[in-house]
């Protein structure tokens, strides 16, 4: 007997390795039909490893203070050997990783991923989404631009449109009467530690969760249904190694395009990096042409979108309260869906045509919110806004009465 | 001797026990919620603050920063003066029937002397700062004698800072507390009374 196998079995005796490689490895069994799809989640993996050892880094030369946050920045970019990389590779990761999530989402909306029994896998996954968001919206107060600042100042004061309890709430959330270094550190050490633990105790149960009810595929076809003698489903094959080498594939191709962004456009044209934030944060002026950061951009219209009052409510509050709405209805979709199918492929019209207004209406409102507001765009959004909460609120309504498509007991090759 | 469980002393000691820890466990959390408000330093940084408005042309505008805030004190034009009555129809909230001012700045013109008016820079909608346009003509409002335009979400409002309709700003801008100290000079953050004593 070797010396390393040796070793192993001395581990083995101690933690059962050898027991959860084979669980999880070499007979975890996936469907043999996904497609391409499917990548997007260990994409999502890569990039949150991506963010924290850069963000670690990132954090040895930042100075999280309202006098030296921007000059720190410019010392990470011109001095710090490699800086302007470990800096880029995290501006371009944090876009990256929405692009992945929203493409990630749409799979499990295409397919079906949240329906029983993935329930807790798609809550779980919503859960982790949302930190994300905020994650990303505390990390972008950080270079103290005038576009984080002011960014922070949005949000923020979307505390003090709560009734009653608001403008105390907003001015403890700042620990300022408006956004300055007290919120610049808090939001640091949430962005450094708090969130990034959190994200982690998410991604493993989000996963574990995954592991012990499987893949969904293309089809929302139940592998398990028909398996051997052994109890292995024979339409799934083992993830080890056949998906690792898919997802090698998948990675090699993301990196690729991944580095062409961070060495030929690292300001993403004024999108990764916007124009307005290479100018140190000025509590007393407001940049002419202020946009939320484009991952947020379809939210950020639907707030803007709503210009009048309701019920008694006003207009202010109503957008924050459409705007969370928005995100929170999501998590909802499992119990939204009432269709006795899983894949699109086998779900009727309606389905179809719905699916499409929600995708079309997101894009729309991501354009208009990164636009200047004015009554075309206010009434565009608006439009839009309707449009992507129809999917959603009609969907008990169209998934039932639709007629679907017989769906077929094993997995076409 | 026979076992028999209490079941009832055990209800009472996990129930007392979780209660009594369900407090000292909330207990513990009083520090670091207090811990976010702000400090006294940030507070002292609401101290008030002084303006010299003798060289301020008709029309003029300063930008003073108070807690922090953007404050404007700007000098209207008799014109400008004149035209705040003819935008009522417009305007949210014409006669300041929200509670955005000090008593003695509740009247037309939204100040103590028709000629000066202090506001605090920030728009009642998100909390950006609006941009002074004395003149250029607004896109797509019949009226516009001038006012302020935020860049964030386009809410206006015109010289007397109350918010025009249909746009999301809810109420008319915030005047801060404030007084003259002399002809020349006004104090941010300490009121007048209604008498106009300070």
């Amino acid at each position: 007997m070797g010396f390393f196998s040796g070793l192993l079995d001395w581990l083995d005796e101690r933690f059962p390795i050898k027991a959860f490689y084979k669980k999880h490895f070499s007979e975890y069994y996936v469907p043999k039909n996904l497609n391409a799809m499917y990548v997007f989640g260990v994409l999502a993996m890569l990039l949150l490893f991506n963010q924290l050892i850069t963000g670690i880094w990132l954090a040895m030369s930042y100075t999280p203070t309202a006098a030296g946050a921007f000059a720190s920045i410019q010392y990470i970019m011109r001095d710090v050997p490699y800086g302007w990389l470990i800096r880029y590779m995290h501006t371009t990761g944090a876009s990256a990783l929405f692009i992945v999530l929203y493409i990630h989402v749409l799979r499990g909306l295409l397919y079906g991923s949240y329906q029983r029994p993935r329930e807790l896998v798609w809550l779980l996954g919503m859960t982790l989404y949302f930190i994300i968001m905020i994650e990303a919206f505390m990390g972008y107060l950080l270079p103290w631009g005038q576009m984080s600042y002011w960014g922070a100042q949005v949000i923020t004061s979307l505390f003090g449109s709560i009734p009653v309890i608001g403008k105390g709430l907003e001015q403890w959330v700042r620990g300022d009467y408006l956004v300055s270094g007290v919120t610049l550190g808090r939001f640091y050490a949430l962005h450094i530690i708090a969130f990034p633990i959190l994200m982690g105790l998410l991604v493993y149960l989000h996963l574990s969760t995954l592991r012990h009810v499987g893949s969904n595929n293309p089809q929302g076809i139940d592998i398990k249904k028909h398996v051997n003698k052994k109890g292995v489903p024979l339409d799934g094959v083992p993830f080890s190694p056949y998906f690792i080498t898919k997802d090698i594939l998948a990675i090699a191709i993301f990196l690729f395009l991944f580095y062409a962004v961070i060495f030929f456009f690292p300001d993403g044209f004024g999108f990764i990096l916007e124009k307005a934030n290479f100018e140190p944060a000025n509590p007393l002026i407001t940049p002419v042409h202020i946009e939320a950061a484009w991952y947020f951009s379809p939210f950020y219209a639907m707030l803007r979108a709503i210009t009048f009052s309701l019920f008694g409510l006003d207009a202010k509050f109503l957008g924050m309260v459409v705007m969370l709405s928005s995100v929170l209805i999501v998590f909802f979709v499992p119990w939204l869906d009432k269709s006795p199918v899983r894949s699109i492929r086998y779900k009727g019209y309606l389905s179809k045509c719905f699916l499409c207004v929600f995708v079309v209406s997101f894009l729309v409102l991501a354009v208009m919110g990164s636009l200047p507001v004015g009554k075309t765009t206010t009434w565009v959004s608006q439009l839009a806004t309707l449009g992507y909460f129809s999917y959603f609120l009609l969907m008990p309504w169209y998934s039932r009465v639709e007629a679907t498509k017989p769906v077929p007991e094993r997995v076409s090759p | 001797m026979e076992e028999k469980i209490n079941k009832s002393r055990r209800r009472f000691l996990i129930g007392s026990t979780t209660a009594l820890g369900v407090v000292g466990g909330v207990g513990a959390t009083v520090p670091f919620l207090c811990s976010w408000q702000p400090s006294d330093a940030t507070r002292a940084s609401g101290a008030p603050v002084q303006v010299d408005v003798s060289k301020l042309e008709e029309g003029q505008q300063v930008t003073i920063a108070w807690q922090g805030k953007p404050v404007w004190v700007l000098r209207r034009t008799a014109q400008t003066i004149n035209d705040l009555p003819k935008l009522n129809a417009q305007l949210v909230d014409p006669f300041s029937s929200v509670d955005q001012q000090p008593a003695y700045a509740d009247n037309l013109y939204r100040s103590i002397k028709p000629e000066y008016l202090v506001l605090v820079g920030i728009c009642t909608h998100l909390g950006c700062s609006p941009n002074y346009q004395p003149n250029s003509a607004a896109d797509d409002n019949a009226q516009w004698y001038g006012g302020y335009i935020c860049p964030c979400h386009g809410s206006r409002f015109d010289l007397a800072g109350r918010v025009y309709k249909h746009y999301p700003a809810p109420t008319n801008l915030v005047v801060p507390p404030y007084y003259f100290k002399s002809d020349r000079v006004i104090v941010i953050g300490i009121g007048q009374n209604a008498k106009g004593e300070v």
